[in-house]
């Protein structure tokens, strides 16, 4: 116990990393699971087709490998330069890694949010004049948010635990530090590692909680 | 077509596969004209009614709205739908917002009204409905009749120039069919164009122009409600006639 006290504020600093990688990437699998969600019901075929593979090629690539692309590809080899500071820059190469990867299930839920929206809605939008992206941006999308925040919760969840794979691009979150610690305090191993543990409950349990009160609150009465 | 025609449906025929739903269906429809269209189930009624508005598509002729023939999908096929209002069977309301959003949302971003403008509008509406003080309440807290008359009020805030009815007393229960059909004939009494897709016979007695009578995707006869119900002229339309209004 003794090192985590003694070391709580660069634990808290770790954890702090872990919070705000899940918070940027939530972010931005949101607007990109949303875009995409809207390019997979687009009247035009090659958006919708598009859209579905990237999805599935997101999809169905384990994260580790995407976050190397991100570091590796895109950061080393294509020399994309996100800030001069390389701590910043790995912080913004671990976004878009996670944001790439998330997006896609943001966007598998959404679409299965949409498909509980009744035809009616669209066809009642469609009707008053409402075109494509109106009626999806005013009418069935919102719709679809409220059936799907349970699964939201499940995917931002999930996304929290896999910012730990943000190591292999050199982010120093939660479970990097828990590394370095193992390393130096090498009798006290189990109580690391029930103390990360912890953390990651303390992180996670609150939003499963919150989701679902949401989506309790938020479901659309028909 | 002469000025005075406000839908003009020129040889239309749709098919389901082998399933032919309208077949060289030709009607007009006046400004000002309330239509009736009744016939068996099955007949091809409604998908005439939501072809008007391009909610179906068609294999073969043309429809014309005021002149202007059926854009395809895009910006000037809604700039067309902004003017054909269409009441649906299900009301479809919609869920996630308020009687007042309902009635407000296609006057803002449609019309560009302004909000105040739009509101005032939709009060004003919901109160000639008899809905004006539910206007805060979401649809599913409702009656059927209730939301019906808030989707009626919906399609009168566009200011549409023909309103489409497609079996609007059909999923209501049999207590609430007449404070609907009261508000689509005080409608008719004011001159609203009406397209009707209905099994109310008394609504098509009372307030019909003309009665379009349909059976297997054909327009069999049409006349007016007098000559209609009093002297059926086709066989169809007399063995309709007495299934219906012997009880």
């Amino acid at each position: 116990m003794e090192a985590l006290l003694f070391e709580r504020d660069t634990v808290l600093a770790a954890f702090w990393m872990t919070v705000r990688l899940t918070a940027v990437s939530a972010l931005g699998s949101l607007v990109l699971g949303t875009l995409l969600t809207a390019m997979r019901v687009a009247p035009l075929a090659s958006l919708r087709g598009a859209a579905g593979v990237y999805v599935s090629v997101a999809r169905n690539t384990p994260l580790t490998l995407v976050l190397l692309f991100t570091g590796l590809g895109v950061g080393a080899n294509l020399g994309v330069e996100l800030s001069d500071d390389i701590a910043t820059n790995n912080f913004w190469l671990a976004v878009i890694g996670l944001t790439a990867y998330t997006s896609a299930f943001v966007c598998e839920a959404l679409r299965s949010g949409l498909n509980t929206v009744p035809v009616g809605q669209a066809e009642a939008a469609r009707s008053l004049g409402l075109g494509f992206v109106k009626t999806l941006r005013l009418i069935t999308l919102p719709q679809a948010f409220r059936a799907v925040v349970a699964p939201l919760g499940s995917i931002l969840i999930a996304l929290t635990k896999n910012t730990t794979i943000a190591l292999v691009v050199g982010v120093s979150e939660a479970s990097v530090r828990m590394r370095e610690m193992i390393e130096t305090y090498g009798d006290q191993v189990i109580e690391i590692f029930l103390g990360f543990a912890a953390g990651f409950v303390l992180l996670c349990l609150p939003m499963g909680l919150v989701f679902g009160w949401l989506s309790r609150r938020m479901a659309v009465a028909r | 077509m002469t000025q005075a025609d406000l839908i003009v449906l020129d040889q239309v025929n749709k098919r389901y596969g082998d399933h032919h739903v309208l077949r060289d269906v030709n009607l007009r429809v006046r400004r000002g004209e309330v239509v009736v269209i009744i016939g068996p189930s099955g007949a091809g009624k409604s998908t005439l009614c939501r072809a008007i508005n391009r909610l179906e598509t068609i294999d073969s002729g043309t429809i014309s709205v005021d002149g202007t023939p059926l854009p395809a999908e895009g910006r000037a096929l809604a700039r067309l739908r902004a003017e054909v209002g269409m009441v649906f069977q299900s009301f479809n309301l919609f869920a996630h917002k308020t009687v007042l959003d309902n009635v407000v949302l296609g006057q803002v971003h449609v019309l560009k009204r302004p909000k105040g403008a739009a509101v005032a509008k939709a009060r004003e509406l919901l109160d000639r409905v008899g809905i004006g003080a539910q206007a805060e309440k979401y649809p599913a807290q409702l009656s059927g009749g209730q939301q019906q008359r808030v989707a009626i009020a919906r399609a009168l805030a566009m200011e549409p120039k023909v309103i489409l009815f497609d079996e609007p007393t059909s999923a209501l229960d049999p207590e609430m069919v007449n404070e609907v059909l009261e508000v689509m004939t005080g409608l008719a009494r004011d001159g609203m164009t009406m397209v009707v897709v209905t099994h109310e016979m008394g609504f098509a007695r009372r307030a019909a122009d003309r009665v379009v009578f349909m059976a297997d995707g054909e327009i069999v006869e049409q006349d007016s409600p007098d000559g209609f119900f009093g002297a059926p002229s086709t066989e169809r339309a007399q063995s309709f006639l007495a299934k219906i209004l012997t009880h």
